[in-house]
């Protein structure tokens, strides 16, 4: 680990300060540290946020509020959340491990660097972590690697599961600066590597992550999360489908899906949603539509088997979340 | 994953034992820094602890098993160096420091965490609870008398970080089938495969809790 100084930001105006003159925000620490050490991550300055009042888990007609700094087991057991948007509460308890997951917080879960292997290796290139010295995965080890949203820059996985289901509710990333406060749908928040693959999210310089908003709607409350994965617990998603959808009347009123472990990006699927809205709860609906579950996907030469694996794993997800009274 | 400067177990610093002059590395290099630095003491803090030897510590005050202390550390310096290399309480162990095994599992304001990738100057006014907080006096935390019952461990080196988070599985009532308890421990990992027992001993202990 590189020397670094350490600050602990006292309020909210201390934090975007020490932000704006290019100090690295450190809350769980569970993504910082571990790269840090690894020498990935090399800041100079460090900024401890944890003292911010970012805390808030807020149920109210309009939707869910959950403040930057709640940890990652205290929103998955949050009753209300677990009753109404119960894909948040299965995609939270689905990632890492508990004792991670009381460390983690849900701002630093949308900040968690790409998931590959050559990435954390500093002795092979990257073009995230130094553009322009190559990417080692294209022609190397990528099994776990993306089929979506890929370049011939960088072809790897975005790691969130929470991401996956906030991306198929619509969730909004409210963030601040000493310039002032933004909201960015999640859709746009995350960015496809492209040939800028250094570029992760539309984050701008000590800008902070405050909360999180999930829209209200008849559909979150039928929804649930999958995930695919080498092992049964404790392992990042081969595979994963975040599914919402509002049944009424025997007719999919509103569908809603997103998958993980196959994009450079959380990945939305609106042809999937076209295909369901409007129809008839059927074992057959859910086999048509998650059969443009893979639309567009280039694989690499050792994950070949998720294009498919993707399509069956929103299928069964389809029948698990439509068959839920 | 492994890498060059992560996982690896450092080997300079491993136990020793030549003969009939057993000496482990803490005896060692505390013994060498008494007499004012042997020479071959000098390449073993180098290679080895650098990290934790850095300049530019700061003192924490935080609470460790009841007993508060002051600890000067460096920025660099994880919650996991501090306990076995400031404080002496080696029964937390090191195995991946990089979240990935969960033998570094320690209680933190009541909550499991995994203290190598919790950085010591963020432990102000922290209260730690370890391995050797467990006990009352001679009297086994009961989870510590299980894993002896049940025969939980083999080579013993994931123990203290699967009793840690043990503890907590039972506090957070996640026990009530063997795959809840299953999916609950995931986080530590046991090389010798010692599962059943383990979930046998904590099942048992919730019942009896």
């Amino acid at each position: 680990m590189f020397p670094f100084s350490f600050t602990k930001a006292i309020d909210e105006r201390a934090a975007l300060s020490a932000g704006a003159a290019g100090g690295r925000y450190i809350a769980g620490g569970t993504t910082l540290v571990d790269l840090m050490r690894e020498t990935v991550e090399r800041p100079a300055s460090v900024v401890d946020i944890n003292a911010l009042p970012y805390r808030e888990i807020q149920l109210g007609p309009t939707g869910l509020r959950v403040g930057a700094l709640v940890r990652m087991t205290d929103l998955a057991a949050h009753p209300e959340v677990r009753g109404q948007f119960p894909v948040i509460s299965q995609a939270l308890e689905l990632s890492a491990s508990a004792q991670l997951r009381n460390m983690a917080t849900i701002g630093g879960n949308l900040m968690q660097r790409p998931r590959c292997l050559y990435f954390r290796d500093i002795t092979s290139g990257c073009n995230r972590r130094q553009p322009g010295s190559g990417c080692p995965a294209i022609g190397g080890e990528n099994r776990g690697h993306a089929v979506l949203g890929t370049s011939d820059q960088c072809v790897a996985t975005h790691p969130s599961d929470l991401s996956v289901a906030l991306v198929a509710l619509d969730a909004v990333v409210l963030l601040r600066s000493a310039r002032g406060d933004r909201r960015v749908p999640i859709g746009s928040f995350f960015r496809l590597p492209g040939t800028t693959p250094d570029q992760e999210h539309d984050l701008r310089p000590g800008e902070l992550i405050v909360a999180i908003e999930v829209p209200a709607g008849a559909h979150t409350s039928r929804s649930g999360y999958l995930k695919v994965r080498d092992r049964q617990s404790y392992e990042f998603a081969l595979t994963s489908a975040a599914v919402a959808m509002d049944i009424q009347g025997g007719l999919i009123r509103a569908a809603r899906v997103a998958v993980g472990g196959v994009g450079t990006v959380p990945w939305r699927l609106p042809e999937v949603e076209r295909a369901l809205t409007g129809q008839a709860p059927s074992v057959q609906l859910w086999t048509d539509a998650a059969a443009r579950a893979a639309d567009g996907a280039k694989p690499l030469s050792g994950n070949r088997f998720k294009v498919e694996l993707v399509k069956r794993t929103v299928a069964r997800q389809l029948a698990t979340v439509g068959a839920r009274v | 994953m492994s890498t060059p400067s992560g996982s690896e177990e450092c080997p300079h610093m491993s136990e020793t034992n030549t003969g009939p002059f057993t000496i482990n590395r803490r005896r060692f290099v505390g013994a060498s820094a008494a007499v004012g630095g042997m020479v071959a003491a000098a390449p073993l803090l180098a290679g080895c602890a650098a990290e934790e030897q850095a300049e530019g510590t700061v003192t924490v005050n935080l609470s460790i098993n009841g007993e508060r202390r002051a600890v000067a550390v460096d920025n660099r310096t994880s919650l996991l160096d501090l306990l076995r290399e400031r404080t002496e309480l080696t029964g937390t162990k090191k195995g991946c420091n990089q979240g990935a095994c969960g033998a570094c599992t320690v209680l933190l304001g009541g909550r499991r965490v995994n203290s190598c990738l919790t950085l010591a100057v963020m432990c102000e006014g922290a209260e730690v609870t370890t391995i050797e907080g467990l006990a009352d006096g001679d009297r086994l935390h009961p989870l510590q008398q299980a894993f002896i019952d049940h025969d939980a461990f083999q080579c013993g080196y994931c123990t203290s970080g699967q009793i840690m988070s043990g503890v907590a599985c039972i506090a957070e009532k996640h026990t009530g089938s063997p795959g809840e308890i299953r999916e609950w421990m995931s986080g530590n990992i046991c090389r010798c495969g010692a599962y059943t027992n383990i979930v046998t001993a904590i099942a048992q202990t919730a019942t009896r809790a």
